[in-house]
């Protein structure tokens, strides 16, 4: 008899994830099943990591709910789950009149949604917080509540909290085909392996819609469509970070959203993102004229901005839903959607796993699991330790002392537990989002070979096997004299 | 590393002690000059795991025609480096993690966090290269990117090929040898794309290495996009670029192969100048210096590429012998002096080190700077206060060769005594 899960939930991004955390929490019997290779590899990996306020969305809509929960929740789950996390507040910048209208009216809708730390304020007040700021700007929509992140830390902590209350994931498991079996949905994945549940929950990001799709029959009747719209991002060094404090928007108009610049939780700036609908779900290029516009957008709210301090650029590939507010819910008897959650997707998602396992819960009636820990601690990260945690960390573990990733200052005790963990990292990007060696001002040029040997050694395979994210994404080709 | 030696060097030295960070070329040619020249009390820091630094990587010959008067392989020049400096502590697997103001040096390894209490440092720790990010080239975010220092790493220490088809962007020195490495270990290089319309690698190594093997060198070119297949490179496309350095429509042309090596330029490593508070020249991307190749933080030298990025280890090693010297002046108490005259770069002349010339010192004096363009018959000058003191003739010059001037010690004065100073390239009328 094949082991029937209580619930499969697909994908494992940060929903997924944050779903997956939340429903650990009762009773039941979980597995998350996640095309690519490791946690947070979809857009989760790669957006703004912004806390948002709430004021943006519109009024009544599923995205300004969960905004203002999610907003309120996340320093709790920080705190919890061990991810970054800093309330820098944010700016919304107007450059002229028209602008400073459009600031009035998202101040409304704030207030209207009940985002918390709202303020309009001049041209001056926000020079005088910011100095960097452009002498254009007029006002500012001001809003002490929001807050910085890193996604990919916070859905690893999701991830590993659901997985140490019992979760199970698996990986590089496409789910291609889904049936009925009795009352039961029976999964195929792209490798043939089937899986068998109660309920389906798809967290699937920008393949929401083929996940819908790839339930014969019954799937048809969810109409929405999935479009991928891609957001390109430059990364400066963190000789920049302190350009600014808060995260600066650009007044929405019919245009976009605009560039943001926004300091990160480890200390570089982010500048981004495009907004551009492409044809392909997987197509996560950079390209020359994304670039330009990021950092002509950049520039107009930060003219100091130095291009040569770039260190990466990267893009990400948002879920926008045809029908422009999150799908939340129960479709039908056993099957939920939680698709097109695209910005502000990161700030709602804890309130969107908690909503959601309750939501499961009560369906199923699960009992609440009285061993259920609440509480995941994350790797300590030498950086982050006072001069006798370093000591103390040296002196229970040696490789505490051995640097690899001399930009971050990531030490081999680091990387060694983010391989060695549940859900532990099996490639070098894995590593990278778990301890950030490689992702500094060097990106890798360095460490990578002691770090492909660390991997090397951990999972007991050939260097040569080790890959950058899974799939035929080798790093190197075989050895020398072969 | 005993207990005893670290509890040594966390107390101060009863004859100053000089800590050199970086045990590569520059740290080892540093430590060998000072301790000839009297210091008795001399400590290198290490982070890898033997002396040599980079060296140790640079299988190919070419090393050490300068110091040492013959034709050597980076580990031979390594080690004959080391044996120079024989004898002095080094502590190796020791990764220092800040200066501070009062010279105290911190270091961890896997035996602890220790201090290493200095009175004088002189920082040597190299450069880095410019990664993929730093130039944006557009396209997937794929394996099979490297950068050409870090591809030399793979096959020369880990004895591993990074890939078996290559093509390569920036004409820098590494990208060059590194053409010729992977044609040697039985790979293929398709081509050297450099955008600028001349190459920034030394001339010999375009003749050894590209040359020799019928690697075409495209001038005005650069990557494009990069294609991958299942997470892995599998092409590039190269255009030709305009004027402007913009790429050209129409005149893509698309390589399949699956590495891309970059030698797109080397920046100092200049964390640790940071930290203690010295001023970086945002030119070179070093610390500015004064004529000691003293920093602005007190007590503190710079040296090698991490003071400015040299055409040959060599020159590096010059430089670092000179630093030395003024190091032990400093170390025997002759302190101050620091007043001086910043030199202002004029008309193709990018940067000089030293940046300051100090009223104090005599005799001649060494300047070394880079020019932003390919000039032929050009005078190089110095002025004091508008009036042309000094004046050199060149039939070329590169911005991909160093110039290295010596002002004699009469028109010298004039410059250090001077309210301002100016370098400047003129052509020749």
């Amino acid at each position: 008899m094949k082991k029937v899960f209580d619930v499969i939930i697909i994908g494992a991004g940060v929903i997924g994830c944050s779903v997956a955390s939340r429903l650990s929490a009762y009773k039941c019997c979980i597995a998350v099943l996640e095309r690519t290779h490791d946690l947070s590899c979809g857009a989760s990996k790669a957006n703004s990591g912004i806390v948002h306020g709430g004021f943006d969305a519109a009024e009544g809509s599923l995205k300004a709910k969960f905004n203002v929960l999610g907003c309120a929740m996340m320093e709790e789950e920080a705190g919890r789950l061990d991810f970054p996390y800093r309330r820098n507040g944010s700016m919304v910048l107007a450059f002229g009149k028209e602008e400073e209208e459009t600031l009035q009216k998202l101040y409304r809708r704030g207030i209207k949604n009940g985002a918390k730390g709202l303020s309009i304020i001049s041209g001056g007040e926000v020079r005088a917080l910011e100095p960097n700021v452009s002498p254009a700007v007029t006002a500012a929509l001001y809003c002490t509540s929001s807050g910085i992140t890193s996604p990919y830390e916070m859905t690893v902590a999701y991830g590993e909290n659901a997985a140490q209350n019992g979760a199970e994931f698996y990986f590089d498991s496409a789910v291609t085909k889904i049936t009925r079996e009795g009352k039961n949905f029976l999964l195929t994945t792209q490798s043939g392996e089937k899986y068998i549940a109660r309920a389906v929950v798809n967290c699937a990001g920008v393949h929401a819609d083929d996940v819908c799709r790839a339930y014969e029959g019954e799937g048809e009747k969810i109409s929405f469509t999935i479009t991928p719209r891609r957001g390109e991002y430059i990364l400066l060094d963190k000789t920049e970070g302190g350009k600014v404090n808060a995260t600066l928007f650009h007044t929405p108009t019919a245009m976009g959203k605009g560039i943001l610049v926004t300091p990160t939780v480890h200390g570089n700036l982010l500048l981004g993102p495009t907004a551009d609908d492409i044809g392909d779900k997987e197509d996560a290029d950079t390209t020359s004229s994304g670039g330009e516009r990021v950092l002509a957008g950049a520039k107009k709210s930060v003219p100091s901005i130095l291009p040569k301090t770039a260190i990466t650029r990267f893009s990400g590939v948002r879920a926008h839903p045809s029908s422009e507010d999150f799908i939340i819910g129960r479709a039908f008897e056993g099957w939920y959607n939680l698709a097109g959650i695209e910005s502000p997707g990161l700030t709602c998602a804890p309130a969107l796993g908690k909503y959601m396992a309750q939501m499961i819960a009560a369906d199923y009636n699960f009992e609440e699991d009285k061993d259920y820990i609440a509480e995941r601690k994350g790797i300590r990260a030498f950086a982050a330790m006072s001069y006798e945690e370093r000591e103390r960390a040296i002196a229970e573990n040696p490789l505490y002392g051995k640097i690899v990733c001399r930009c971050e200052q990531v030490t081999e005790a680091e990387i060694v537990q983010s391989i060695r963990r549940p859900l532990g990292a099996r490639d070098m990007d894995g590593v990278k989002r778990r301890t950030r060696a490689g992702m500094g001002r060097c990106q890798s040029g360095f460490c990578m070979p002691k770090v492909a040997e660390i991997i090397a050694r951990e999972l007991n395979i050939d260097i040569n096997e080790v890959t950058k994210f899974g799939g035929a994404s080798y790093m190197t080709e075989g050895y020398i004299d072969e | 590393m005993s207990k005893e030696l670290i509890n040594k060097l966390s107390s101060p030295s009863e004859t100053g002690r000089l800590v050199i960070v970086g045990g590569g070329p520059a740290g080892l040619a540093a430590a060998a000059k000072a301790r000839a020249e009297g210091a008795k009390d001399i400590v290198i820091i290490e982070r890898d795991v033997r002396l040599g630094g980079i060296l140790n990587q640079c299988v190919h010959s070419g090393f050490g025609l300068h110091m040492f008067g013959q034709e050597l392989t980076g580990p031979e020049y390594a080690s004959r480096l080391e044996k120079e400096a024989a004898g002095i502590t080094a502590l190796t697997s020791v990764t220092v993690l800040n200066v501070t103001p009062s010279l105290e040096v911190e270091c961890v390894s896997e035996e602890g966090i220790f201090t290493v209490r200095a009175d004088a440092v002189i920082l040597a720790c190299g450069c880095r290269e410019r990664p993929r990010g730093a130039i944006g080239i557009p396209g997937a975010r794929c394996a099979g990117v490297y950068t050409a220092g870090t591809a030399q790493k793979l096959i020369n220490i880990s004895g591993i090929m990074p890939g078996r088809k290559f093509f390569i962007l920036g004409s820098g020195d590494i990208g060059l040898i590194m053409a010729r490495r992977a044609i040697l270990q039985g790979g293929e290089v398709l081509g050297v794309a450099e955008i600028m319309p001349f190459s920034s690698g030394l001339k010999r190594n375009i003749a050894q290495c590209l040359d020799d093997y019928g690697v075409p060198l495209m001038l005005s070119h650069t990557v494009t996009d990069i294609r991958e297949k299942g997470g892995r490179l599998c092409g590039v496309t190269v255009s030709r670029v305009d004027e402007k350095l913009s790429p050209v429509p129409g005149t893509e042309r698309y390589f399949e192969c699956d590495t891309l090596l970059l030698s797109v330029g080397l920046l100092p490593e200049v964390e640790l100048l940071r930290a203690a508070g010295a001023e970086i020249d945002p030119v070179t991307g070093g610390a500015v210096v004064d004529e000691r190749m003293m920093t602005t933080a007190e007590g503190i030298f710079c040296v090698g590429n991490m003071l400015h990025v040299h055409d040959l280890a060599d020159y590096a090693c010059k430089e670092a012998e000179e630093c030395a010297r003024f190091a032990v002046r400093y170390l025997e108490g002759n302190r101050g002096g620091g007043e001086g005259v910043k030199a202002e770069c004029r008309g193709g002349v990018r940067y000089t080190v030293p940046q300051l010339l100090l009223r104090r010192e005599e005799g001649a004096l060494s300047l070394k700077l880079r020019v932003g363009r390919v000039a032929k018959n050009v005078y190089i000058t110095a002025s004091a206060d508008g009036e042309e003191v000094y004046s050199v003739f060149r039939r070329v010059v590169a911005p991909g060769e160093m110039e290295y001037l010596t002002v004699p010690a009469d028109k010298a004065s004039k410059l250090r005594k001077a309210e301002r100073v100016t370098v400047e390239m003129k052509e020749k009328k």
